[in-house]
């Protein structure tokens, strides 16, 4: 890896560090458990990374390391945004029916 | 690799690679954002399920990859094994799944850095070394740790903290020598022995370190578990010179490492304390000997009484009642409170639960609107003018001790103040004490009246005695 590659891959991670401080900071404790599977769902982008492995054909073992990394991330990314869809639908306001009592969160 | 492609057909390829990655980048930013309130949260998912979509068919583009057998066939094994679970879980199984998920995503980043080291004979320059080492390191220790964190949810092995002597000491040489290893494979590259060496080590780490840890700690495991798997997929893209890898790993590392900080200040402890001070072991549960007076049983028809004839109840839902699967009786109890026309609310502190959240999302399951649900400080002001709080299978949340006795093992700890509520009520499964083994003072307060039993069993019953009062 060459340093100008190594350099430009640091500034895109610290300006992510910041990004996802500020983001998440906002999201209230109430979607704390949507939260965690959602960030999971979406670090299962390593997928990316295990597919080019799988196919690439390097060596029998990389292929067998591959095709394993793409099974463990699959299962992640489908199950996470499964689950978290789930999870969100379930989050409801007060029926319209009832006495408006209690704002939100 | 043949040169099958014409070079404008490999510019056009690439591009449309980078540029998938950079709108699912974009795409996880955008949903991650909506999850600041439910009402944009469902949608902010969709971009980012998209997003996901893009990246994986721009990869499915890279010139590197000569057969698709390996890929498709782990990709359709994946989607069924993950479809299955997140159908199928229940919510309550919530903290179980996510270890597992943390399993599975850090071990396919150890995997790909152990490949991408192998495929080179360990010939790597020193910043890939670096890079492949933090990704192998942290994959490894996260699988493990991760696995132990799902058996002692599940059950399968006890949820108490595992402690010996020299304990700290061990497991800090082990980790010691772990990067000592990683240090001089930067310096001196090429051992595959010494690489699988730390690999190993690394595993077997992730397995010391999550067993001093009591089940009363784990949200804080859980998010630090999380941060680390994120982490190991960011340093996966280091390894792979790969932005969207980057960017979504740093985004779940930084996420993990918030909500542990949050979990550790909603406990008043520090970082270090929850990971090697074994809270819940032995030598802390032998102090806090001595007893003020009697816990008071009430009858079941009394506390009907007292919440059909109230102005306002507050619940207070603590793991108890995750696992007597209470939760849709509590919303019952609630309805039929509501019907009579008393204000229903529920007071939920970040650390209920085994993880961060894992209240609300029960209590959501079992269809209670979220605009009901208060967190700590919002609700701390309103115990005053509570008629009844109702406390359910919840213990440290709830104790006194915290803010009132200064020598106690959680002083200073925020606690929902139930006892400043005009009366409490305290459904218990039996006498004993708290997963801490801390004895609790509310119990034996005039306030307060305990009822005994399986939460969800007396919680029906006390929708049919309120009906009739």
């Amino acid at each position: 890896m060459s340093a100008e590659t190594l350099i430009s891959a640091l500034y895109v991670f610290a300006l992510a560090a910041f990004l996802g401080y500020l983001v998440i900071s906002r999201v209230p404790p109430l979607l704390h458990t949507p939260l965690m599977s959602a960030t999971n769902a979406i670090s299962g982008i390593s997928l990316v990374g295990s597919i080019v492995t799988a196919g690439a054909d390097y060596n029998t073992v990389s292929t067998i390391l591959g095709f394993t990394a793409v099974f463990c991330s699959a299962t992640n990314v489908v199950g996470g945004f499964v689950i978290t869809d789930r999870m969100l639908r379930m989050f409801k306001r007060k029926p319209a029916g009832q006495k408006a009592e209690g704002k939100k969160q | 690799m043949p040169p099958l492609l014409s070079s404008s057909e490999t510019t056009v390829r690439t591009y449309f690679i980078e540029l998938s990655y950079l709108l699912a980048s974009i795409l996880f930013i955008l949903g991650l954002k909506g999850l600041s309130h439910p009402e944009t949260a469902k949608r902010g998912m969709h971009l980012a399920e998209f997003g996901m979509l893009m990246a994986i068919v721009g990869t499915l583009m890279h010139l590197e990859i000569i057969t698709y057998t390996w890929i498709i066939l782990g990709l359709v094994l994946g989607s069924l094994v993950g479809l299955a679970m997140g159908l199928w879980v229940p919510m309550t199984a919530m903290p179980q799944r996510t270890a597992l998920s943390h399993a599975f995503g850090a071990f396919a980043a150890a995997l790909v850095g152990i490949s991408e080291f192998y495929r080179h004979g360990g010939h790597v320059d020193k910043v890939t070394m670096g890079a492949i080492g933090f990704e192998v390191m942290l994959g490894a220790l996260t699988t493990t740790g991760s696995l132990l964190a799902f058996a002692k949810l599940q059950g399968l092995v006890r949820g108490t903290p595992l402690t010996y002597k020299g304990q700290n000491i061990f497991n800090m040489a082990l980790l010691a020598t772990t990067i000592g290893i990683f240090v001089y494979l930067i310096i001196v590259p090429g051992s595959l022995p010494l690489f699988f060496a730390m690999a190993g080590l690394a595993f077997l780490f992730g397995i010391l370190l999550v067993m001093p840890i009591g089940a009363a700690d784990m949200p804080v495991v859980m998010s630090l578990l999380n941060s680390y798997a994120g982490l190991a997929s960011a340093a996966t893209g280091f390894v792979l010179s790969n932005k969207v890898l980057i960017i979504a790993g740093t985004l779940d590392g930084f996420s993990g490492f918030i909500l542990s900080v949050l979990m550790c200040r909603a406990m008043n402890r520090s970082m270090t304390n929850v990971l090697f001070g074994a809270f819940g072991s032995a030598a802390i549960s032998g102090k806090a000997g001595e007893q003020q007076g009697e816990m008071r049983e009430v009858g079941l028809d009394d506390i009907a009484v007292q919440l059909a004839y109230a102005n306002k109840v507050v619940f207070v839902p603590g793991y108890g009642m995750a696992t007597a699967q209470a939760q849709h009786a509590v919303r019952e109890l609630a309805d039929t409170l509501e019907k009579r026309g008393v204000t229903v609310k529920y007071g939920i502190h970040p650390v209920a639960g085994r993880m961060p959240g894992h209240m609300n999302v029960l209590l959501a399951e079992a269809n209670v609107p979220y605009s009901s649900l208060y967190e700590l400080e919002q609700i701390n002001p309103e115990f005053p003018t509570t008629d009844v709080a109702v406390v359910i299978g919840a213990n440290d949340v709830v104790n006194p001790d915290a803010r009132d006795n200064p020598g106690s093992p959680i002083a200073g700890m925020p606690i929902l103040e139930v006892d400043r509520a005009k009366s409490v009520v305290v459904l218990k499964r039996g006498q004993g004490k708290g997963f801490s083994g801390l004895e609790n003072p509310l119990f034996f307060k005039d306030v307060t009246g305990m009822l005994y039993g399986d939460a969800k069993e007396t919680l029906t019953r006390l929708v049919q005695a309120v009906q009739q009062a």
